[in-house]
């Protein structure tokens, strides 16, 4: 009897020992899953969508920015995380034979505009000026809530533009354009700014979409990290409409952003689907122009990025039933420190491409540039100078000159 | 010196010129009329295309139904039009508004020039209606108009059955930006200038226009129908307006495209478009069509009542409904859809039609020929007039310079009179040389006062023309008898008995200045008659002495050093303004 108590209450107390070692081992799992919750990527998601054309056979650029609009909304991130800028207003032009709606399909399947939708930058508030604002956060005080894009140096951000383009700008409002570089120094601005806290107007990932003519133009001068971006088409290309809608008599969308659109339907919150799925989006058999992407300022293999991780605004939530003891702040703080420490480690080898071709300058000859005729004004004015001289002088004086 | 002011150069030049000259002008004149033929081939001939990108290449949709309603409209239109004989007013007002349209009239009326001063003249009045049915949701800031001119008989009755039937569909649709204006004239193209001189508040014609009581916006295009039949078989239409203008090209392409898409025959000028472009038949048969079109261009009517808009820069085009004897035949449903596809298009318009071209020949209704492609066949055509005043000046001088020269030069067409040639062949050898020679006298230009001389036969030294046309208020040249005082008494010796002469009736110069005109004889300077016969034959006084006497008295060079000249005459103010 004796034994068999004993034995008993061994056999609790190994049950009880190999329990709490099970237990402490959980523990110590729950923990680390805990730790690496808060060392994820990207905690917060942006989205700046820009549709830069007016007039009402540019309706398309509109129902693309919207369309865009209605996918990211769908996929979680909240109106107040996405700055929408249209330069024309669709739905209540006068020559709307549906009034209030937007339609990206025809035959009126899909209306974009809905019930509520919330434009930010409206009509001639779609500028150079305010767009670049809103990326680097040089915004006047008295600029509302809903104006600003406060992003931080956790937050992924999509950018979506549209409109009419061509190598190497984007034309806004029919009167202005942007450049390139313009754009690629406003993300430069955006990434220098990360070492700052809270509202620093920069970025953790960014992913710029842009649906013009040679599209492919405007992100090949970026040079900050951490950039991906695609293009409905390349340099000497020109992008094209999708579908007429005789009954409203314009074009409805373009053709990259309707696959597009197509693509995302098809996506849920919860979906795997990744970058590499984005890219083979609309082939040159049905875009008819080349889509085109670069990577090379990334640090995550595509394949590895979620759509969800810049379309959608996905929380993470990790549910367990068991209690977790967080340590104490100031080794989280420590350890997040290292981290920050790791991370300047880290940050040498991003890759920054080469702006100023230094190398090729100091150490190269000039290149001897193609010798052109003089021509317009200078030629003009020699002509004039000639003539003048041989009426004073008398023709005969040419035989000195020949 | 310089090329121009050489003699020597200067007159192997005029040879030069004058040689080349004739058969210059005859290739220019086959060149000018070979390009213009040739403007309907490929090359010179392009297809359209539209410009304008607010038109675009989408197609609207045209739900135009109202074929029965236009047919009714029109029958009620033409019986009331017999009962009363003019332009049923009332009834016009009455259709206008149960259609939905805010209705005004205007009335005018004319006062015209038939027959003539000594009978009554006619008096044209009558009364225009128009309706303007306004943008539901736009500022009422630019219009389109849909016209149809009535004329005094009974035509165009369709047409204003059309007007309405369109009228009443375009009622119910929601997406106008622009209002849009339904004017029926009475006396066709009268009422149409009426109505549009008091719209832009002008009065270009002498027209009495009651102003009008409504208006509709800066008018962006117009268009102008006439249709005489229930069915029609093609429509034709006309571009050329008031002095040959013609509307923008995009309102042509316009049309053409909606013909296209709803399959309507449509012609240009009344002939079909010719498929074939490659082979001769085409290009002759728009060789045809260009041509009519540019007749009608010259003839300067406007060939229907779009050419009175176009005065004001409103872009318009007259549809023509023909009824011919073909097998197919298209009825107003098919009409008023055309029409429909531009008026939407139309709407979509953000700023007045200017991407396309203004002035262009048309071989045919898709092809088209810009001005910059034609004009060199004009330019061709009118080098032939500047070649050929070349070649008169240039005779003037030849013939100026041959008066003068030993052997005389020997291309000018002036032949000198053989008495003249032989007695002057002293004093004239020695004018040259002292010419040639005297560098002092820069401004004397070998030819230059020679043709007053034909006029006068006086020496070279003197510039009375130019003196006396100022002075004498005539355009007479000074006859032969030079002043007292000759430049160079040297060399004009031989010529003293003449200035003597003429010294001595200088009182009577003004009255012989009239007498010098070519032909006649001035009975002052008797002595030496024969000296003032002019070089040129004298069968042939007539145009070139006169152009002589007219070019010297507009010459830029005189004789600036004249001392003669200064101490005996006073300079009047326009020949220091000539010499100096």
């Amino acid at each position: 009897m004796a034994v068999t108590d004993s034995l008993s209450r061994a056999a609790t107390v190994l049950a009880t020992v190999l329990l709490l070692s099970f237990g402490s081992v959980a523990a110590s799992h729950i923990e680390d899953q805990a730790e690496q919750f808060f060392r994820s990527g990207h905690t917060n998601n942006w989205a700046v969508l820009v549709c830069t054309s007016r007039f009402w056979f540019n309706y398309r650029h509109v129902a693309n920015t919207l369309s865009v609009y209605r996918s990211v909304k769908r996929l979680g991130i909240p109106d107040s995380h996405i700055v929408l800028m249209l330069a024309d207003d669709m739905a209540c032009n006068p020559r709307n034979p549906k009034p209030a709606t937007v339609f990206s399909h025809k035959n009126m399947e899909l209306n974009v505009y809905g019930d509520d939708v919330e434009v930010d930058y409206r009509s001639y508030e779609v500028t150079v000026e305010n767009f670049l604002r809103v990326l680097t956060g040089r915004i006047p005080p008295s600029t509302p809530r809903s104006k600003r894009l406060l992003s931080d140096d956790r937050s992924n951000i999509l950018i979506y533009m549209t409109g009419h383009g061509g190598n190497g700008f984007l034309k806004f409002q029919d009167s202005e354009e942007i450049t390139n570089i313009e754009l690629a120094d406003a993300f430069e601005q955006m990434w220098q700014k990360r070492r700052c806290y809270h509202f620093s107007f920069s970025y953790n990932e960014l992913l710029f979409i842009i649906d013009t003519c040679q599209g492919a133009s405007m992100y090949e001068r970026f040079y900050s990290p951490n950039i991906m971006a695609l293009a409905s088409s390349q340099v000497g290309e020109d992008s094209l409409s999708h579908q007429p809608d005789p009954a409203i008599g314009v074009h409805l969308m373009d053709r990259y952003t309707f696959y597009v659109l197509e693509f995302l339907e098809e996506i849920n919150p919860a979906s795997q689907t990744n970058m590499n799925d984005l890219f083979q989006v609309c082939p040159k058999s049905l875009c008819v122009s080349t889509p085109g992407h670069r990577t090379d300022l990334f640090q995550r293999d595509p394949k590895n990025v979620l759509i969800t991780d810049f379309f959608g605004s996905v929380r993470k939530v990790e549910i367990t039933t068991e209690t977790i003891k967080l340590q104490q702040d100031s080794e989280i703080m420590e350890s997040s420190y290292k981290e920050d420490q790791m991370d300047e480690k880290l940050m040498e080898p991003l890759k920054y491409a080469e702006q100023l071709p230094v190398a090729q300058i100091i150490h190269q000859k000039p290149k001897l540039k193609d010798w052109h005729p003089p021509g317009g004004f200078i030629l003009g004015l020699w002509a004039l100078i000639i003539m003048v001289f041989f009426k004073t002088y008398g023709i005969k004086h040419m035989k000195f000159i020949f | 010196m310089g090329l121009l002011s050489d003699p020597v150069r200067r007159r192997a030049l005029a040879r030069l010129v004058l040689r080349l000259n004739a058969p210059l002008c005859v290739l220019s004149y086959v060149a000018g009329i070979a390009w213009f033929l040739a403007l309907v081939f490929p090359p010179l001939t392009q297809r359209t295309y539209m410009s304008e990108n607010a038109m675009g290449s989408t197609m609207v949709e045209e739900q135009f139904a109202g074929g029965d309603r236009a047919r009714a409209f029109a029958r009620d239109f033409a019986a009331h039009r017999k009962k009363s004989g003019a332009l049923p007013v009332a009834w016009l007002e009455r259709t206008m508004r149960s259609v939905g349209l805010e209705v005004y009239t205007q009335s005018f009326s004319r006062k015209l020039p038939f027959p003539d001063e000594t009978h009554e003249r006619y008096m044209v009045s009558g009364t225009n209606v128009y309706g303007i049915l306004r943008a539901p949701r736009a500022a009422s800031t630019e219009s389109l108009v849909l016209t149809v001119p009535c004329g005094s008989d009974s035509t165009n009755s369709q047409a204003v059955g059309l007007l309405l039937a369109l009228a009443a569909h375009f009622r119910g649709q929601i997406y106008w930006a622009k209002d849009i204006v339904f004017l029926v004239t009475e006396h066709d193209l009268l009422g149409t200038e009426a109505w549009l001189e008091a719209y832009h508040d002008v009065n270009v014609t002498g027209m009495q226009s009651s102003p009008l009581q409504g208006r509709a916006g800066a008018i962006q295009a117009a268009v102008a129908l006439e249709l005489s039949s229930d069915v029609v078989t093609s429509l034709d239409v006309a571009v050329e307006g008031l002095n040959g203008q013609l509307p923008n090209l995009d309102l042509l392409n316009l049309f053409q495209t909606f013909c296209q898409k709803g399959g309507l025959l449509c012609t240009l000028q009344g002939k079909l478009q010719p498929e074939d472009w490659t082979s001769l038949d085409g290009p002759l048969q728009g060789l045809q069509t260009l041509l009519l079109m540019v007749l009608r261009q010259a003839s300067g009517r406007p060939h229907g009542s779009h050419g009175l808009f176009l005065r004001y820069r409103v872009e318009a085009l007259t549809l023509r409904g023909i009824n011919s004897f073909r097998q197919y035949k298209y009825d107003l449903v098919a009409v008023g859809k055309a029409l429909e596809g531009m008026f939407r298009k139309l709407n979509h318009l953000l700023e007045r039609l200017h991407q396309s071209f203004f002035l262009y020949l048309l071989p045919g209704l898709s092809r088209f020929v810009s001005i910059g492609l034609y004009m060199p066949a004009v330019g061709f055509l009118l080098l032939v007039l500047g070649l050929k005043a070349l070649e008169l000046w240039m005779q003037l001088h030849e013939a100026g310079m041959g008066l003068e020269e030993p052997g005389g030069a020997p291309g000018p067409s002036v032949p000198l009179p053989p008495s003249q040639g032989g007695k002057h062949t002293g004093p004239r050898q020695g004018l040259d040389g002292t010419e040639a020679g005297s560098p002092d006298l820069p401004s004397t230009a070998a030819g230059l006062h020679r043709p007053h001389q034909l006029l006068t036969g006086l020496p070279a030294g003197h510039h009375h023309g130019a003196h006396c046309c100022a002075c004498q208020a005539s355009w007479a040249p000074d006859p032969l008898c030079c002043p007292a005082g000759a430049d160079q008494p040297g060399s004009h010796a031989p010529w003293q008995p003449v200035p003597v002469a003429g010294a001595a009736g200088g009182a009577t110069v003004t009255g012989r200045g009239l007498a010098a005109l070519p032909g006649s004889a001035s009975p002052g300077c008797a002595g030496a008659p024969h000296l003032r016969r002019p070089a040129l034959p004298t069968a042939v006084p007539g145009p070139l002495p006169l152009l002589a006497a007219f070019l010297e008295c507009a010459l830029l060079e005189v004789r600036s050093a004249c001392p003669g000249w200064d101490r005996d005459s006073p300079r009047t103010p326009f020949c220091l303004l000539l010499g100096k």
